[in-house]
């Protein structure tokens, strides 16, 4: 196990390395769908000299990262390369007890001729490190390492979160993800799974009757609230004022910026009539916070699989996203390996999601280089790229549902009548 | 969604299609290869009309009076330029300066990877002049572009002139709203390239130095290239293919077709007159000429006029080459200027760059064009092959693995013989398209020295040694490294090199059609039969009569064809190789992308089916 993770990490380390001294990192990092203005490396950069010469860094309208993270480079900013490379490893720290506590959980409790539908041990122990290679191999998270984007250290903020949550700590699971909706908003939706496991891990029944319930739910709420408040006040006395929460969490509500990117806000926006633009903004926003609460009522079983739909549906939604936060929940596809043969359009998705990857390059040099070709073209590619990732996300969702289905059934659903019966999705 | 999610449905889709697969795809080649055929068919064409309403509506005169002038110019130029043996710089700036123009030049130098051997150059050296004449009526923001490349010998003395005498007569009216440029360059493309990148402050290409005392003009909104030989002319061509086959704005060829009509000119394209009998055989077959041979100059890549490298920085430019032939009828050089003086009137009209027409048309004549949504379902169909095939893979992947087994280890059958035995292929294949790419160039000293060649010689042997050393390799270095190669390990290898030429022909279509379309003409089917079990030596020769490399020959032959001067095998082989050290001097010295995207993408592709084929 250990010798595998480590060839791994020396692979992913001299792929990094080489590329950040070649020629292509500057050109990787001007790409709009590595970086966003949020996590761009060179508006750190630019924020760090306002700083630097005194000046709120937020003065201008070039910076929108968090006063935590300027401050972080404030004091490492010469082995930045470094950082991006600690903070992509970080993640592969995540493999851990992950399915095992699952799998003691849910052992003994299923008709017996369901076994083949349950993971063998040695399979298991080798998730951990097919996760890692997933995240550390995978071309999305190396372009966004070798970009220099801020997306890495949100990613591994995350990650913490996910390994603590596992790990039963609940106080470290909180502050985690006070610092994960610290940094982008968005994993706010993640205190629903968050709890959840929790409370499982811990044996309490989700029922709102208990008082049990409601004590550790309180309890963890808390934490949650007050680990972000110390964290917001840090920020404030770091910076002394309060000028990052308009021009961080304002710019990810507001979307003023409009820059093209592989998300479905820009195009959208930039052709709406001003007029309509405050409420389809909230329409755009609460979609992306909306799914929680259907997607919790369902899987309140398994907050796992909850976590993972979730991550998949910030990253697809959310104001200003980058290849990277496609790279975090694509990480997480080994671990549902069991899922595959329950999967019905993952040729169609992987061809979508390939074909798009290579014309995303192709069209933006049509449309700004060449000048033959326009937005429309860019827009198009990245919408069939949004509903593969829909696609792919929903047909995990269904494989899930299936599974859990044969689970409780038995696997070979037999008619009345004794003959083999199919499930129909309508 | 009731076909994506609905189980009965989707069996029977993928059933049928797996089914039918063999005759839906040959269903899908031949059709694909009619619907492009049948582009040339005029009803099936659109109408070329000007979409600019700033140059449709604008009713321009044209007044310019002075041919003969420009004649006596241009014998002046040429005997100025016998004398001082090369381009007559102090007589043309003496020149222009009298005209009124603001005079710069630019000296550049430029070495080649590799002499030149059609054109007899290795070390470069060379100065452009070039006027400006300053706009009376505007701010000087925006600029047009007329160039006359100073040929060596005795050709293209009248272009130089005719823009002499444009520019004299220009500087006298008072109607410019942007900045003429008045260019003669010197070492064609070079030239035009050190000006470019000298004139937007960029650098492109390495190894050129230029020094210039640049005075600038406005943003470059569209230029005009002028190649004229003769004193007479019996008809103008207009030639719009660009680097890497990029083509300007069709207002610009419709403009030059209104005003050719308006001056009564005779004007073709691709040197072929326009006929009215479409309806007949012969007819369809000369417009069908025509698109050809405008799908073969887009796909090499080059730039076929001075234009070419213009597009570049997203300005419209064609070129505009006048033909001498024994035909009565002769136009002279006061009717040709007219035509500059009215296109270059109404490109000044002009309120913003030219963006309503199309981008991506071929034209089977002057008057008809077809536009991306006609030409696209022609390659469409051609893809479709390759992703029907592979879908007809991933479904016999998915079926023989029993499903007793484990139900996690049933997920991973597919990719886990895969793996290596597909890693593999793939980087050998990759690593010889990286030395094809690099060693030509890099080994020609050593070949030279060894070998009784010329430098342009070795560089171009050595290219198709490594080509045909590649065939040799793959199929012999995987089986040592991964052992027996399995049933299913070929099909999995099968399944990634088919949607790989499937995304690398997609992009490669998107961006120059006719390339994409010509690989995927000879590719796709080589793709879509190859297997281990056809017969070995007669599906290698076909292997290798559909690979890249051959392609390319018959391009070469396909095209003398068209023009009607049809050559030898051997004739036709010289042609190749110097096709092959063109298309390496153009990567080195304009940036084309041909060479690089065979060598790196599609030959390894390629290879990786040739590997399939010598699977054990």
């Amino acid at each position: 196990m250990a010798a595998p993770l480590t060839l791994v990490l020396i692979l992913s380390v001299t792929i990094r390395a080489v590329l950040f001294r070649s020629s292509l990192a500057e050109l990787i990092s001007e790409r709009v769908e590595v970086v966003s203005p949020l996590n761009a490396w060179k508006r750190v950069v630019e924020g760090l000299a306002l700083l630097d010469l005194g000046v709120s860094p937020y003065s201008g309208d070039v910076f929108h990262e968090t006063p935590l993270v300027i401050y972080l480079f404030h004091f490492v900013v010469d082995y930045a390369e470094i950082v991006f490379m600690v903070s992509t490893f970080e993640f592969s720290g995540k493999y851990n007890l992950f399915i095992k506590q699952k799998y003691a959980l849910e052992a003994d409790r299923y008709p017996h001729d369901c076994l083949e539908l349950m993971r063998s041990p040695k399979e298991m122990h080798y998730i951990p490190l097919k996760v890692a290679m997933f995240y550390l191999l995978n071309p999305f998270t190396i372009l966004s390492c070798v970009a220099k984007s801020t997306c890495g250290l949100n990613n591994a903020v995350m990650a913490l979160f996910i390994l603590s949550t596992l790990k039963g700590s609940a106080l470290l699971s909180a502050i985690f993800l006070a610092l994960a909706t610290y940094q982008s908003i968005y994993p706010l939706t993640l205190f629903a799974p968050g709890l959840l496991f929790l409370l499982q891990r811990l044996y309490i029944p989700v029922n709102p009757c208990r008082s049990r319930f409601w004590f550790f739910t309180v309890q963890y709420s808390v934490m949650f609230i007050g680990s972000l408040l110390v964290i917001v006040c840090l920020s404030f006395f770091l910076l002394g004022s309060w000028d990052f929460i308009p021009s961080v969490y304002g710019f990810i509500l507001s979307v003023p910026d409009l820059t093209p990117n592989i998300g479905l806000f820009w195009y959208f926006f930039a052709e709406m009539f001003e007029h309509f633009r405050f409420f389809f903004i909230c329409v755009f926003q609460i979609n992306v916070f909306f799914y929680t609460i259907p997607l919790s009522v369902k899987l309140k079983e398994h907050p796992v699989f909850l976590i993972f739909m979730q991550i998949a549906i910030i990253s697809i939604f959310k104001s200003y996203p980058t290849v990277g936060d496609i790279a975090l929940y694509m990480a997480f596809l080994p671990v549902w390996s069991h899922l595959y043969r329950f999967l019905r359009n993952i040729f169609l998705v992987s061809c979508v999601l390939l074909a798009c990857t290579a014309l995303f390059p192709v069209l933006w040099h049509l449309w700004i280089y060449a000048g033959s070709a326009n937005s429309n073209f860019y827009y198009a590619i990245t919408l069939l790229f949004n509903v593969g990732q829909i696609l792919l996300v929903s047909d995990y969702f269904y494989a899930y549902l299936r599974r859990e289905h044969h689970l409780s059934q038995g696997l070979y659903l037999r008619r009345k009548d004794g003959s083999e019966a199919t499930l129909v999705l309508k | 969604m009731g076909l994506l999610s609905d189980p009965n449905r989707r069996k029977a889709i993928t059933s049928l299609l797996t089914r039918l697969n063999t005759p839906i795809c040959v269903v899908c080649y031949l059709a694909g290869i009619a619907w492009f055929m049948g582009l040339a068919f005029e009803p099936f064409t659109l109408r070329t009309y000007m979409s600019e309403n700033a140059m449709g509506s604008t009713m321009v005169e044209e007044r310019f009076p002075s041919g003969e002038r420009a004649l006596a110019t241009a014998r002046e130029f040429a005997a100025h330029k016998k004398k001082v043996g090369g381009m007559p710089v102090d007589w043309l700036v003496k020149t222009m300066r009298a005209q009124g123009l603001e005079v710069f030049t630019q000296s550049f130098s430029r070495n080649l990877p590799f002499p030149d051997e059609s054109k007899e150059r290795f070390v470069v050296r060379g100065t452009n002049v070039y006027g400006i004449l300053r706009a009376p009526r505007a701010p000087r923001t925006e600029a047009l572009v007329l160039s006359a490349p100073c040929s060596p010998g005795n050709s293209n003395n009248q272009a130089v002139g005719l823009l002499l005498g444009l520019a004299q007569y220009f500087r006298s009216q008072i109607y410019w709203a942007k900045d003429i440029i008045f260019l003669v360059n010197e070492h064609d493309l070079i030239g035009v390239q050190a000006w470019l990148e000298g004139y937007h402050h960029t650098n492109i290409t390495e190894n050129c130095r230029i020094t210039s005392s640049l005075g600038r003009a406005g943003s470059i909104q569209a230029a005009l290239s002028l190649e004229l030989n003769s004193d007479v002319v019996t008809s103008l061509d207009l030639v719009l293919e660009g680097l890497n086959g990029q083509l300007p704005n069709l207002d610009l060829a419709n403009l030059f077709h209104a005003f050719c009509q308006k001056l009564g000119i005779l004007c073709t394209i691709q040197g072929k007159l326009q006929r009215s009998d479409w309806d007949t055989v012969e007819g369809y077959t000369h417009s069908a000429q025509t698109m050809l041979l405008m799908v073969l100059k887009q796909a090499s890549g080059r730039p076929w006029g001075e234009h070419g490298l213009f597009l570049r920085y997203h300005i419209e430019a064609a070129s505009i080459r006048g033909v001498n032939s024994f035909r009565q009828y002769k136009t002279d050089a006061t009717s040709i200027g007219r035509l500059f003086e009215g296109m270059v009137r109404k490109l000044n009209n002009l309120l913003e760059r030219l963006h309503q027409s199309y981008f991506f048309y071929l034209m089977p004549s002057l008057t008809r064009f077809v536009s991306i949504g006609y030409y696209m379902p022609a390659f469409g169909l051609l893809t479709t092959i390759l992703l029907l095939r592979a879908l007809d893979l991933w479904v016999h992947l998915g079926t023989p693995t029993p499903v007793t087994e484990d139900g996690v280890g049933e997920g991973e059958s597919p990719s886990s013989p895969g793996l290596l035995s597909v890693l593999t292929p793939v980087v050998i294949s990759h690593l010889t398209g990286v030395a094809l790419y690099t060693l030509p160039v890099l080994s020609q000293e050593m070949a030279v020295e060894h070998f009784p060649v010329s430098e342009t010689e070795a560089v171009v042997l050595t290219a198709i040694a490594i080509y045909t050393a590649g065939l040799a390799l793959p199929h012999n270095t995987h089986r040592l490294i991964s052992g027996e190669g399995t049933e299913q390990g070929w099909r999995v290898l099968k399944l990634v090199a088919l949607l790989y030429l499937a995304v690398l022909l997609g992009c490669t279509a998107l961006i120059n059609f006719s390339l994409g379309f010509i690989l995927a003409v000879t590719l796709v089917p080589a793709a879509a039969c190859v297997t281990p079990h056809v017969p070995k030596a007669l599906s290698a020769v076909a292997m290798v009569l559909l690979s890249p490399g051959c392609t390319i020959l018959y391009c070469v032959f396909l095209f003398q064809e068209l023009q009607e001067v049809p050559v030898s095998l051997a004739e036709g082989w010289m042609l190749f190789l110097s096709v092959i050290s063109q298309g390496i001097l153009d990567h080195a010295l304009y940036g084309s992308l041909v060479y690089p995207l065979l060598a790196l993408l599609v030959y390894p592709c390629w290879l990786l089916f040739w590997n399939i084929l010598f699977w054990k």
